[in-house]
């Protein structure tokens, strides 16, 4: 078949061989992830996954959480306007010193034409979270539904090592809820009121912050990372925490 | 005693304890309590001196409590652990320390560390409690933790081993140290043997808390849970030369010929120890300056960045340099000279447990992707009420180390 994708031999190949460099680590990225969808059994972010995988039949894509909550960041759409941050804050009584997501910006100065570029972050929901490894007293845990970080804030004593273990600095200590605070998808505030998308997520005038459900064929989030025309990322790949925000440009 | 391991059953420690608790064993008691009203009056200036410190410091980290953390405490979202963790940590390695070396006489039977077994087993269990009391001003909801570290334990959190393992290893002491005092060397030893297997595994763990964080590379990695037992091991020397010389400087008395041995015993188990350090400390950097970007990044700051000093005068020279050649220079006889190196050597590890702290929060965690906020590396200053609860911990321990040469007769129960 023309259009096979061979993962194995992809990877293999020389970097002159695939132009683009972040394909090349997506697809690197796919297979690293993929093993590591927690459950263990999602193998690509892939497509045509099961061509790929034919021969190994018993390696069907199979996401561990349904709903498998993700979200693509669109980041060249990115203005910051920051309509996404007051709307977090408003929806999940975010404190004033604090954030639950933040709005980046890289500047790359000898880029021609445009040199400014705004990165949107956020908990990554980590399907193998540091946080949640360390905490003593399961304070935070995932959910076993939906893959969400969650936080029981009563069991928190406040020690912070997670603060210190998240790679994507998405943990803060809120003095007024005597816990730390961080993103949940909007868990408790939206989705479990019947809401389909997260206050960060709606509020975006420019459509950055995709929100969907990973596993199902049929959302946005599926559709943009089970594709291979456009880059797909994700940040701080190499601290093997397998994070469920993906990045996309174009 | 070490050869003494005779099954133990319920019945001859209820009586054996039962023993040691006859009328003899009161009078002893009642002359401490003679002596102790019966101090010098520098001794009741130290005390006093020792309790201001304790009380300011009470009402420092009281005070941090009313208005919150975020306000008192210097530290950040981006530096969440600052001198309050780095005090924690100094105060539990000198403890787990001190218990090794005791345990070397104690437990394993070693006749040159017998004499220094009972003030080190004392101050091991002051040391622990001065940690337990730093990390109670640290820690947001210290109350929770007694509760939730039971009901909902997470069995893959160091913090959870540590801290576990860390409460047993404190009541192992404790009734190591009552044993000693009943002379019930057979149950000291058992009670020191758990101590010991308690307080090194916690200590390990406490190593790993940092080794098992994969997005800090400064930490990360196999290296500091073995680097901090032999740094403890290093710092329970340290401690008790530099004790004991206090203890026999303040009460004027000359040491007896076992405790000299005794010195020189632990001043060349120190003296190895420093140089088992500085190859850690060698290969830390040698191989941290060829690593990626953010340890490189973190080495950098320590050899020439803001770290430097701390690094090199303190960690380097006061913590390793020039105590080596003083221990080497005193033959492990001048005792003066092992106070002034091991006097160093406290002052240097303290710093060098800051160091550990800090330099591996400095480089932010979106470092390598390169944004506008965060240019360069971070920063923190301790505040004062961080220093305040610092200094608390350091009177607590040194008001109970004078009220225990007092109480336990300069600790002599081990010239048997
Ligand atoms: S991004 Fe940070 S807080 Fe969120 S799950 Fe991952 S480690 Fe935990
Ligand atoms: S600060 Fe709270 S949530 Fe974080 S590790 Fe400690 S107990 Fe767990």
């Amino acid at each position: 078949m023309k259009n096979k994708i061979d993962l194995d031999n992809l990877r293999k190949e020389n970097l002159e061989s695939i132009p683009d460099m972040e394909r090349r680590s997506f697809l690197k990225m796919g297979l690293l992830v993929t093993g590591a969808f927690a459950g263990g059994s999602m193998l690509s972010v892939i497509s045509n996954i099961d061509k790929v995988f034919a021969s190994k039949a018993e390696m069907r894509e199979k996401y561990p959480y349904k709903p498998h909550y993700s979200m693509v960041i669109r980041q060249d759409r990115c203005i910051d306007c920051e309509r996404c941050l007051e709307a977090c804050s408003r929806t999940n009584n975010v404190a004033e010193y604090g954030y639950r997501t933040n709005i980046l910006e890289k500047i790359t100065p000898d880029a021609i034409g445009q040199k400014r570029e705004f990165i949107a972050v956020l908990c990554n929901q980590c399907n193998n979270a540091p946080c949640v490894r360390a905490c003593p007293t399961k304070a935070t845990y995932k959910d076993k539904t939906n893959g969400i970080v969650m936080m029981a804030q009563e069991k928190c004593i406040g020690c912070k090592v997670c603060v210190l273990a998240c790679p994507y600095n998405a943990r803060y200590f809120n003095e007024e809820k005597h816990a730390i605070d961080k993103c949940n998808f909007c868990y408790d505030s939206r989705l479990s009121k019947g809401y389909e998308r997260t206050a960060c997520s709606e509020a975006c005038p420019a459509g950055v912050r995709v929100f969907g459900d990973l596993s199902n064929p049929d959302s946005e989030v599926y559709k943009l990372v089970h594709q291979i025309q456009r880059p797909v990322w994700v940040l701080r790949e190499e601290t093997g925490a397998k994070p469920n925000v993906f990045y996309t440009k174009g | 005693m070490a050869n003494g391991y005779k099954p133990l059953k319920v019945s001859t420690v209820v009586s054996g304890v039962a023993k040691s608790l006859d009328a003899s064993f009161f009078a002893e008691w009642a002359s401490v309590l003679r002596d102790l009203l019966s101090g010098s009056k520098s001794f009741y200036l130290m005390i006093l001196l020792g309790a201001a410190i304790v009380y300011f410091a009470a009402m420092g980290g009281l005070d941090a409590m009313r208005i919150g953390y975020r306000h008192a405490y210097a530290v950040t979202r981006e530096v969440p652990w600052g001198i309050l963790i780095s005090t924690y940590i100094f105060f539990v390695v000198t403890s787990t320390g001190l218990c090794i070396v005791s345990s070397i006489g104690h437990v394993f039977g070693v006749k040159n560390f017998m004499p220094i077994a009972s003030r080190a087993v004392f101050l091991s269990i002051v040391t622990i409690m001065a940690g337990f009391t730093v990390i109670f001003f640290e820690i947001e909801n210290p109350f929770r933790m007694a509760i939730y570290n039971l009901i909902s334990p997470n069995l893959t959190s160091n913090i959870w081993w540590m801290g576990t393992l860390y409460g047993a290893y404190m009541v192992f002491m404790i009734i190591e140290f009552v044993m000693l005092l009943l002379k019930q060397h057979r149950l000291a030893t058992y009670a020191g043997l758990l101590g010991l297997v308690s307080g090194i595994v916690a200590h390990s763990n406490l190593g790993a808390i940092f080794a098992m964080l994969h997005g800090r590379e400064y930490w990360y990695g196999p290296y500091l849970p073995v680097y901090f037992i032999a740094s403890a091991i290093m710092s329970g020397c340290a401690t008790i030369i530099l004790f004991t010389w206090i203890a026999y400087k303040a009460s004027n008395r000359e040491m007896e010929g076992p405790m000299k041995k005794s010195m020189e015993a632990i001043g060349k188990l120190c003296t190895m120890m420093i140089a088992i350090l500085m190859f850690f400390t060698s290969w830390k950097l040698i191989t941290g300056s060829v690593a990626g970007g953010g340890k490189v990044e973190a080495i950098r700051a320590m050899m020439a960045g803001p770290y430097a000093m701390n690094f090199w005068v303190f960690e380097v020279g006061m913590g390793m340099v020039i105590p080596f050649g003083l221990l080497l220079m005193s033959k492990w006889k001048d005792m003066r000279m092992m106070a002034v190196a091991t006097f160093m050597m406290m002052i240097a590890i303290f710093i060098m447990r800051y160091d550990l702290v800090l330099i591996g929060q400095i480089v932010p965690s979106w470092h390598e992707l390169g944004v506008s906020e965060y240019p360069q590396l971070l920063s923190y200053t301790p505040s004062l009420h961080e220093f305040a609860v610092v200094l608390g911990g350091m009177g607590m321990v040194a008001i109970s180390f004078m009220l225990g040469e007092k109480v336990f007769k300069g600790h002599k129960s081990e010239d048997h």
